[in-house]
């Protein structure tokens, strides 16, 4: 217990030390100032503008920003569709794979393009190398970087700046924070034992005289990026539980870090450039304070371990169900929270057999949103529930309510809310069809309460472009592929329109000189009142669906 | 909106270039030319050069002359089902799902026979199907089996294993994992 | 400017509104707003409504939707207790209103129907009814008469009772082309004296219309902070309809249906019914209290503004000080003496009507001054606000004057005379005591200084100690010179003064304020405070003052009392506070419900451990949930009506009190108020 409370403890110090460099880079890096990587990107980053025909310095409406975001992932969700649709005569298709059925790509385009990677498929056994690197591999990149022009856009407009130009973010994003970061840490993969070759799967001769097929590929660059941007859609069908993929501690240690780096530092990143990084400090510490608790419960359920199999074995031993030996109980339920938490959506261990409380944390995590959040769009759902918190605390003390100085008025609660609406459109609803339809719709694989936590999962998977499961579940089906792609557009596209009409309303708003009469958004207290928004009003949205989920699960377990 | 199409189509190029082309490239190149042995797999292959599997990836044992690994759903990417990608993959059971206690019910029963304590890693299955590791306690818990069969002092077999046994990172994260195929083969070694 | 009788609290406020049968009424009303067509109006209560219709129906017949778990008697209770919620939303709603149409009622008592004497272009006279009287339209009104429409006075000299709308029994001069007297009320009675007047306001328009309108909330528009909430509470009550909605397939897939009755259950306990059900009450008390205040308002929006005011900006006298300085003492310079300042003073204030001048001359009489030449020869010269200056000019061709110090350098100088060095001195210990120096010359030789006192309102520094405390900063703007204003700046405790202020800086100030983002209340009553009270974000007019500043307003304040607009800061934010505080109230309280609620609803799916209230049974869990959920609209209504108590603290303590009270008392009251209703029910 207490040498997997250790290791718990070290893995959050450690990204404790790295947020606040990375943050101030970040800050730096979208504020113009130059940095140390800046002679080397500019070079590239003027070749990419000319190519692509961008005037990067001309700062964006928001309607012409929206315009660019959805035109560019329609643009590259369509090219990634093509390659899928036509990999068997594209190159690297050392097992002659053929096309997936259209509603699997489709299923994959969209779901890559929103950042969320939600896999119906095994990636071995489905998409050839090619299909990976060369249409999986690069929406990686853009649609991570897109989350966080979109958070950068957005902190600009309520720190009342222009929005700035998509283009020009979504190009920094990629040659200032993620590429320099791939590059350095897919080598460490790489010579951690994570492979990169076009080679074709190995046949081996066992001992016991069995052949096996080893898969394997380029895997190291794939990795890397497919935590750093959130991604999670794994190499293989099972994501980083996999040797290739994870193979060791240190490999587990910097992808579970780096997982959470991007959106954890966006939040000092947000703090510098409001010019309050106590403000920045605050919310840091609240997300933190909650991750820390969810990390707790999980862990705590993992420990103890799973009291029908402890009947058999006699003795109470942690639930290694699903579980890789090297990672152990505690890192297995680090990792759940941390990759639900940021909508990563990789695995190191399987969310279907994961004890009830570690079912509630991933499930609660899914809902809210903000425990760190996705790339990007987490840090701005984040501010969406401190604009909430600033409407209803501005009110009982008496003046409109305002924060950073810019009133929050109707059109604001009305993007805020859209943001608040869609989740539960997204999630409940189609899982409420689905279950109306157990036989012929669900696919369930788990009887009784969990099959109710496999349907939400997955489409709270989908909405909250998170794309881990309950992977019991049959979901590569007409009708799992068609839904959940409803719920990735509607939980990327819909929050990414209001936000970024939120922004821009605030940034022509007129400011207001803080007085005594000011309600400080930078106080323990505010950042208290904004925990307790958050959980109310997730909780009490969520709420049935998890008592009927895991909390059911866990009564009648026990 | 035709300029923005014009764009968006562009910027999908470069950036593919970038992305999906170069860094890659640059990687593979330095896999393949730095370290040729990480990048294709960490293979093991014998003095013929016939592999006999990778040392990251563990393998289907069920004689008594070795030491068991993990159950896996799939069988360690063995046989036909297997050809030609390759597998992974778990049981995704729930916690109270009656099909994971009647397997681990027969896990219990096969080890019993074995007279090999049942420890919970080699009654659960492992996350990825490939697990090459199994806990030091279920290693020392087959060590009298394996002696047995291949009449080993049981001192010597407790040496191998702590040999094979890749200890925490930094002795602090993770567990330690004996690795089976390599403790099996430096076995069939001595 | 007649002065306010007595601190305003013990001010007798007329009309009163007759308050007798306002439940009994509110009641029927509250029947009466069950039609659909104004309960939609209100999403959340609408909501509810159609709930309790379905209930209704399920009481008749338990089984019309196929499976339910309910039994009739059950669906019956739940209906019974919807109804009543609703009842109780739209009895919260009449009160307020009736409370307001009390108060209108009292005010339209005082608007009989009158007739005027209208005066025709060829200025003959024709009879007309009040109501057929139009803007621009002249009448003549004389002693005895009631005033038939607001106007402006053109001609003639009266006293008018204005005490139907003031409330105030001392008559009021009206006179023309003043910024003090010139305006009258429709409704208020001459009582000396005869007055032309122009009509300013077509008939339904006057101000005591407008007040009626707005009390009766029958011109109520929605503020932009109460839009904002509607909205949001829209969306809460939304969201919880797509979760109750959804609720049913994953019910039935684990073999725990749950009936209609328990649905509409659950989701009346969780959408926002406490909040809003009280709502458009809060709204309507909000403009009540203000009505109270003797203080007519253009917009409910206005009113809001005020608890949103930065910066007050302020005139010195009638608002920081009493209106009247009273001269105290004369100064002598330039070697004479006191007493021949006095006859000097006394001849330049025989002519002198204001109340300072009438003080100088008290005083000089009381020293023993006369007068040395024959008044009737003798000639008033007006003050000016380009001289600065007033005074008499003697029959032998000798100018005495009075007035600012530097005017009357000046005046001196072009005399050919030279001010003494004394002047300054005593012009610097008048100024340092806070007092207005006056000199006092006879040609080109100054005489000395009049110190006029001012007096600083009683617990005016402690009201100015408030606002700060609330984030506003006031702003003193004053004729007086540099030094008197810093004087009475600081013994006043104002942030900020403007000295030797025109009308035109008052403008200048408001401008520059809200360039910097803050909005800006003030007060005014002149022809020349229009445009500022037009620019400021709250203008409040004074009654006494002119149409054209009334008009340039968007509050009037029908005592005249320029330092209500601290009064109207208060209103303002005890009116959002009161939403916000019960919006938390309300959602806080769904914690509660839901523990409640959801382990009855569920009680065959083995979650008997999160009844952590140890109910009863699950039937009466469902039922203290709903019961809570009505009882606690009519409990908060007095606080809906009163408004939750401002109190003047920064607005960190202010959140730390009210999320102590409605936060945390919003998530305990239920848990407590459940149990107990449950104990209640299971005692039967």
């Amino acid at each position: 217990m207490l040498q997997g409370c250790v290791q718990i403890a070290l893995t959050l110090a450690i990204l404790v030390a790295i947020v606040p460099f990375f943050g101030r880079y970040m800050a730096q890096v979208f504020s113009g100032q130059s940095t140390r990587l800046g002679a080397i990107a500019r070079p590239i980053e003027r070749v990419l503008f000319a190519g692509a025909g961008v005037a990067a310095k001309r700062p964006m409406t928001g309607t012409q920003y929206i315009s660019a975001v959805l035109m560019s992932n329609l643009v590259m969700g369509a090219f990634v569709f093509l390659i899928l649709m036509t990999q068997e005569r594209l190159p690297f298709n050392s097992t002659g794979l053929s096309a997936p059925s259209w509603d699997l790509a489709l299923h994959t385009a969209i779901s890559f393009v929103t950042n969320t990677n939600q896999q119906h498929y095994s990636g071995e056994t489905t998409y050839t190398y090619f299909s990976q690197v060369g249409a999986l591999g690069f929406l990686m990149f853009t649609s991570a970087a897109t989350g966080i022009a979109v958070a950068i856009a957005f902190i600009r407009g309520l720190t009342g700046q222009a929005i700035g130009n998509f283009y020009q973010d979504l190009v920094l994003s990629i040659t200032r924070i993620l590429l320099p970061i791939s590059l350095v840490g897919a080598i460490a993969l790489l010579i951690a034992g994570v492979p990169e070759t076009l080679g074709a799967p190995v046949q081996a001769t066992t001992p016991e005289g069995a052949l096996q097929w080893i898969a394997r590929g380029p895997v190291a660059h794939f990795e890397i990026i497919k935590e750093l941007g959130e991604n999670g859609g794994g190499f293989f069908g099972i994501n980083s539980a996999h040797p290739f993929e994870n193979p060791n501690n240190f490999t587990n240690l910097l992808e579970t870090v780096i997982m959470m780096i991007i959106p954890a530092s966006l939040i000092i990143t947000y703090g510098i450039m409001a010019g309050n990084p106590k403000q920045g400090w605050l919310i840091f510490w609240m997300v933190f304070g909650l991750y820390a608790i969810l990390s707790a419960i999980a862990a705590i359920g993992e420990f103890w371990g799973n009291p029908l199999v402890n009947n058999v074995l006699g003795d109470i031993q942690p639930n290694l169900e699903g579980k890789e030996t090297r990672f152990g109980w505690a890192l297995t339920a680090l990792w759940a929270v941390s990759t639900t938490g940021t909508m990563c959506g990789a695995v190191n261990g399987m969310h279907d057999s994961l004890m009830a409380p570690g079912g509630f944390v991933t499930l609660a995590n899914l809902f809210l949103q903000i425990i760190w959040g996705g790339q990007g769009t987490g840090t701005a759902y984040l501010f969406v529930f401190l604009v909430l918190a600033v409407f209803l605390t501005g009110l009982m003390v008496g003046r409109t309510p305002e924060f950073l100085g810019r009133k929050i008025e109707k059109r604001e609660i009305v993007l805020a809310s859209l943001i608040l609406l869609i989740h539960p459109i997204a999630i409940l609803l189609p899982s409420a069809i689905t279950l109306a339809f157990p036989e012929t719709l669900s696919n369930i694989s788990n009887p009784g309460f969990h099959g109710i936590s496999q349907v939400a999962y997955e489409y709270a998977s989908a909405a909250a472009n998170n794309g881990s499961g309950f992977e019991g579940l049959g979901d590569n089906t007409l009708w799992w592929n068609l839904s959940t792609s409803f719920s990735l557009i509607a939980g990327r596209y819909v929050p990414i329109i209001a936000l970024i009409l939120l922004a821009d309303g605030m940034t022509r708003k007129q400011s207001v000189p803080e007085t005594n009469g000011t309600l400080r958004t930078d106080t323990v207290l505010f950042t208290g009142v904004t925990a307790g928004v958050i959980i109310i009003l997730g909780a009490l949205t969520f709420l049935p669906i998890l008592v009927l989920g895991p909390v059911a699960e866990a009564f009648n377990l026990g | 909106m035709i300029q923005d199409l014009i764009v968006g189509i562009r910027s999908t190029l470069v950036l593919w270039v970038l992305t999906a082309f170069i860094y890659p490239a640059v990687i593979l190149i330095i896999g393949q030319v730095a370290f040729p042995y990480q990048a294709n797999g960490s293979l093991i292959t014998n003095s013929e050069g016939q592999v006999l599997g990778s040392a990251l990836i563990g393998q289907t044992f069920t004689s008594d002359q070795y030491f068991w690994g993990r159950p896996s759903v799939i069988n360690y990417s063995e046989g036909d089902d297997a050809a030609p990608t390759g597998l992974s993959g778990a049981t995704n059971l729930a916690p109270d799902n009656p099909d994971l206690l009647e397997r681990i019910g027969t896990e219990v029963e096969r080890l019993k026979t074995a007279e090999t304590q049942p420890v919970a890693d080699l009654v659960y299955t492992s996350g990825s199907g490939l697990d090459p590791h199994i806990s030091p306690a279920a290693a020392q818990a087959q060590i009298r089996r394996v002696a047995a069969a291949r009449s080993l002092a049981p001192d010597q077999l407790q040496m191998l294993i702590s040999k094979y046994t890749d200890g925490r990172f930094l002795g602090i994260f993770g567990e330690p994992g004996v690795n089976v195929l390599k403790l099996n083969l430096a076995l069939d070694n001595q | 400017m007649r002065q306010p009788g007595g601190p305003r609290q013990q001010r007798r406020h007329t009309p009163k509104a007759n308050l007798s049968d306002l439940y009994q009424r509110a009641f029927k009303e509250a029947l009466g707003k069950l039609n659909p067509k104004i309960m939609i109006r209100n999403p959340v209560m609408f909501l509810v409504w159609v709930g309790t219709l379905i209930t209704a129906v399920l009481t008749l017949n338990p089984n019309i939707f196929g499976v339910t778990e309910t039994s009739a008697v059950f669906n019956g209770l739940v209906t019974l207790i919807l109804l009543f919620t609703v009842l109780f939303a739209n009895f919260a709603e009449a009160v307020a209103e009736g409370r307001g149409r009390a108060q209108a009622d009292a005010l339209r008592s005082t608007q009989t129907k009158t007739y005027a004497q209208r005066i025709l272009a060829d200025g003959s006279m024709e009879m007309v009814s009040s109501a057929d009287l139009r803007r621009g339209d002249r009448v003549k009104v004389k002693a005895g008469d009631m005033i038939p429409a607001d106007g402006e006075v053109l001609d003639g000299v009266a006293s008018v009772d204005e005490s139907a709308i003031t409330g105030e029994s001392a008559p009021v001069l009206k006179e023309p082309n003043s910024d003090v007297a010139s305006s009258v009320t429709g409704g208020t009675r001459i009582i000396s004296d005869e007055l032309i007047i122009r009509v300013t306001a077509d008939p339904g328009k006057g101000f005591i219309d407008r007040m009626i309108a707005l009390v009766e909330g029958a011109e109520r528009s929605k503020t932009p902070n109460e839009i904002a909430l509607t909205v949001l509470l829209a969306v809460l009550t939304l969201v919880f309809l797509i979760v109750v909605a959804t609720l049913p397939p994953p019910a039935n897939y684990i073999n725990s249906p749950v009936g209609i009755t328990l649905l509409i259950s659950l989701l009346v306990a969780l959408i926002p019914t406490t909040i809003g059900g009280l709502l458009s009450a809060i709204g309507i008390a909000g403009m009540d209290r203000v009505a109270q205040f003797n203080v007519v308002a253009t917009s409910g929006r206005a009113v809001e503004a005020c608890g949103d005011i930065n910066t007050l900006v302020l005139d010195k006298t009638g608002t920081i000080t009493l209106g009247n300085r009273l001269a105290e003492e004369f100064i002598p310079v330039n070697g004479h003496s006191r007493a021949e300042v006095a006859a000097i003073a006394l001849a330049a204030s025989i002519f002198d009507t204001t109340p300072e001048g009438k003080s100088i001359v008290r005083l000089a009489e009381g020293m023993g001054a006369t007068l040395d030449f024959d008044r009737q020869k003798a000639e008033g010269v007006e003050f000016s606000a380009r001289t600065r200056m007033s005074g008499t000019d003697l029959p032998d061709g000798g100018e005495a004057r009075k007035g600012a110090v530097d005017a009357i350098r000046g005046f001196v100088r072009s005399r050919g005379g030279q001010a003494p060095e004394d002047l300054g001195r005593a012009y610097e210990r008048v100024s340092n005591l806070g007092g207005t120096p006056l000199a006092v010359c006879k040609d080109d030789d100054i005489y000395g200084v009049i110190y006029l006192k001012d007096i600083i309102k009683p617990g005016i520094q402690e009201r100015f100690d408030q606002l700060r405390r609330m984030g506003v900063r006031t702003i003193m703007l004053t004729g007086d010179n540099r030094i008197t204003a810093a004087v009475i700046a600081k013994e006043a405790g104002v942030d900020e003064f403007i000295a030797e202020a025109t009308p035109e800086d008052k403008i200048q100030v408001i401008q520059q304020e809200q360039a910097a983002g803050k909005l800006v209340a003030m007060t005014g009553d002149g022809t020349n405070d229009a445009p500022a009270l037009a620019q400021a974000n709250v203008g409040l007019a004074m009654n006494s003052g002119t149409q054209a500043a009334k008009e340039a307003a968007n509050m009037v304040d029908l005592d005249s009392d320029p330092t209500k607009l601290i009064d109207l800061v208060t209103i303002g934010k005890q009116l959002l506070i009161t939403r916000g505080a019960l919006t938390t109230f309300s959602l806080a309280n769904d914690i509660a419900k839901y523990f409640a609620i959801i382990p009855a609803m569920f009680a065959s799916a083995g979650i008997g451990s999160l009844n952590i209230m140890g109910l009863h049974s699950p039937q009466s869990a469902v039922l203290s949930a709903l019961i809570y959920n009505a009882l606690i609209i009519p409990a908060l209504i007095p606080l809906a009506l009163r408004g939750v108590k401002f109190r003047p603290l920064s607005a960190n303590s202010l959140l730390q009190r009210n999320i102590l009270v409605y936060g945390f008392g919003g998530i305990i009251a239920p848990f407590v108020a459940i149990k107990v209703i449950d104990l209640g029910i299971s005692a039967f």
